[in-house]
């Protein structure tokens, strides 16, 4: 058993964190206050390889591993979560359903452009009414001559506007619930698809959510990803990743909100000494430090095991669970210890707070996780 | 055309470092390693004489096997071939001695060093690497122009910008304002892994006896405590501020 980061994966580690501190740390505070999702950032990410780092190279990415890619979106995140979750969306569910379920024409057309960032890719499984239960998706396609027409409308997709392609679900099977449902690539301006503007959130607020408006979209036969009726099945593989990339945004944001705690605890005086004196402070701190090794080591084995073609599913849903949980602790806590200043908009604190909520939800909330982990337990259906 | 890029591995300068047992150099396990910013420079001077011009641009480093990671981020950048050098070198003289000789096998035109390194500031290798070639040598170039076998090159100097001609080959160190280094690009990182390593072993018949040895260092004391005027009004705290310099500071 070896701990130790091989030498390429502290070059990215490196080289992203840099980047991160550099171009994407400036303008960070300003982005979350205007709710600005600024596409110019991934462009930069896109020439320094970042937008497809896990994809092969013979599709156009970096040829990198799982457990770099985790690595990547925890130092995006450490500086800016909104964009870590655009870029987990983007190649965790976006590029990674393409890469498990696209045929080598589907490769060649969405996941090479895709992975060399011409542009982003969305995943549109949730719906209003299909959340944690996927399986309650209502969008529908209907089979016509040579293709298929699209209609319903999918929530808070991540990148929906923007993305150049989006996986669409949609039932093709009614009555054969979630085995009905078959997933679809929806170029951008495919008639009948409408992206909504983006909605006004709490937290990630850098990062582009936006509603999908699909009226009779017509898409041709090969614009179907992996089986008909594999649409559910196919992604529950996506979803794992995906976990594994929301456990890293945690990671990121709790890692932040430590050494953001840490510098004012040496800093801010009261009481004739260092805040960071008083073991009050001191036991926040070890606590927080603790939560970060715990949460980024099982980010590390998830990924690590996802390299290794091992069954995965399990550690990346405890990771996920684990490392959002953290990241609110963490957050909660740099707030205590910022006290008043903590508050306010002036500190960063309050913001890696909301950015960190979205992970106890999205891709899976806490509850799922658990419920996740007890049938890998053996209980429950 | 090839272009050779002289590179060391310092220790990271955001980093608090420590001193190895002997005091005669820095615990080089413990510290975090990076690419002297100055040598960041070159590689990028050289890469855009590459992408300008064509060429082969080659990363050289003298060092242990631990300095190969400073060779793997100047490939992650775009370097094509990296050579390291080992040699009993421990001196300026001596290192120099031993990349001048690596300058000769890779039949370099261009080499480009920083003007020093961010550990001991001594700014002596690319001057004598120059010397012991007898090429032309232009130091802290701020503007870097090649055309066909000439070449242009800017310095800052007192009030005014100096404008040298020179012939190829030559040597050149680089200072701030020449450029700004690009990221190590992920494809280039794991690239970079696969490439193998040119391996150039030289002996003392190469790098001759060090003239210098350290005989030890120290770290900086550190730093007091700073002090916070308190209850003045702006005018009296710049006034207070001018005699503390003054009177105890001695400063003006």
């Amino acid at each position: 058993m070896d701990f130790t980061l091989a030498e390429e994966d502290r070059m990215v580690q490196e080289t992203v964190r840099d980047f991160a501190e550099r171009e994407l740390g400036p303008g960070a505070a300003a982005r979350d206050r205007d709710g600005t999702f600024d596409l110019d950032v991934y462009r930069k990410m896109a020439e320094l390889g970042l937008l497809g780092l896990p994809i092969a190279e013979e599709w156009g990415g970096a040829g990198g591993t799982y457990l770099q890619y985790a690595i990547a979106v925890e130092e995006i995140s450490r500086v800016c979560a909104s964009t870590g979750l655009s870029y987990a969306a983007h190649v965790s569910l976006g590029l990674g359903s393409l890469s498990l379920l696209g045929s080598d024409v589907q490769k060649g057309t969405y996941l090479a452009p895709g992975a060399r960032g011409q542009y982003l890719v969305a995943f549109g499984l949730t719906e209003a009414g299909a959340g944690s239960d996927a399986g309650g998706t209502r969008t529908r396609a209907a089979k016509v001559e040579g293709g298929w027409l699209l209609s319903g409308s999918k929530a808070f997709i991540t990148n929906a506007k923007s993305a150049g392609v989006s996986v669409i679900t949609a039932v093709t099977d009614p009555g054969k619930g979630a085995r009905g449902i078959t997933a679809f690539l929806v170029p951008k301006d495919t008639e009948g698809f409408y992206p909504s503007t983006s909605y006004d959130k709490m937290g990630m607020r850098a990062s582009e959510t936006a509603e999908i408006e699909l009226r009779d979209a017509y898409v041709p036969d090969e614009a179907m990803l992996g089986g008909r009726g594999e649409g559910f099945r196919g992604f529950l593989e996506v979803l794992d990743g995906g976990r594994i990339s929301i456990g890293a945004l945690g990671v990121g944001i709790a890692q932040a909100a430590l050494e953001a705690s840490l510098a004012y605890a040496q800093t801010r005086e009261q009481f004739g000494q260092k805040i960071g004196q008083f073991e009050a402070i001191q036991f926040k701190l070890a606590d927080m430090a603790m939560e970060v090794e715990m949460a980024r080591l099982l980010v590390h084995k998830a990924a690590w095991l996802k390299d290794q073609h091992q069954p995965f599913g399990q550690v990346a849903a405890m990771a996920k669970l684990f490392a959002s949980e953290a990241a609110m602790r963490a957050a909660t806590q740099a707030i205590q210890i910022h006290g008043g200043n903590g508050y306010i908009r002036e500190y960063p604190v309050e913001r890696y707070l909301r950015d960190a909520k979205l992970l106890e939800i999205g891709e899976g909330t806490s509850e799922i996780q658990r419920l996740v982990i007890a049938r890998g337990l053996g209980l429950g259906r | 055309m090839q272009v050779v890029v002289l590179v060391k591995q310092v220790a990271d300068t955001a980093a608090r470092i420590k001193l190895a047992d002997g005091k005669q150099d820095i615990d080089r396990q413990s510290a975090s390693l990076i690419v002297n910013p100055y040598d960041e420079m070159a590689i990028e001077e050289a890469l855009r004489i590459k992408e300008k011009h064509g060429a082969t641009v080659w990363a050289v480093t003298l060092g242990e096997a631990k300095a190969e990671e400073a060779l793997r981020t100047a490939l992650a950048m775009g370097v094509d071939e990296a050579a390291r050098v080992s040699a009993p070198a421990s001196d300026a003289l001596t290192v120099a001695r031993a990349l001048a000789q690596a300058v000769r096998e890779i039949s370099a035109d261009i080499v480009i060093a920083g003007r020093s390194a961010a550990d001991d500031e001594q700014g002596q290798v690319g001057t004598l690497v120059a010397t012991l070639l007898d090429w032309p040598h232009v130091t802290e170039v701020t503007k870097l122009e090649i055309s066909g076998s000439e070449g242009v090159a800017e310095r800052e100097v007192e009030g005014g910008v100096e404008i040298l001609d020179f012939s190829l080959p030559v040597v050149v160190t680089t200072q701030e304002g020449l450029n700004t280094p690009r990221y190590a690009s992920l494809p280039g990182i794991m690239k970079a892994k696969r490439k193998e390593i040119r391996q150039i072993a030289l002996g003392e018949d190469v790098v001759g006896q060090p003239v210098l040895a350290v005989r030890s260092l120290e770290l900086p004391p550190p730093r007091g405590q700073g002090r916070i005027l308190t209850d003045l009004d702006p005018a009296q705290a710049a006034k207070e501020i001018v005699r503390i310099l003054h009177e105890e500071a001695k400063l003006i």
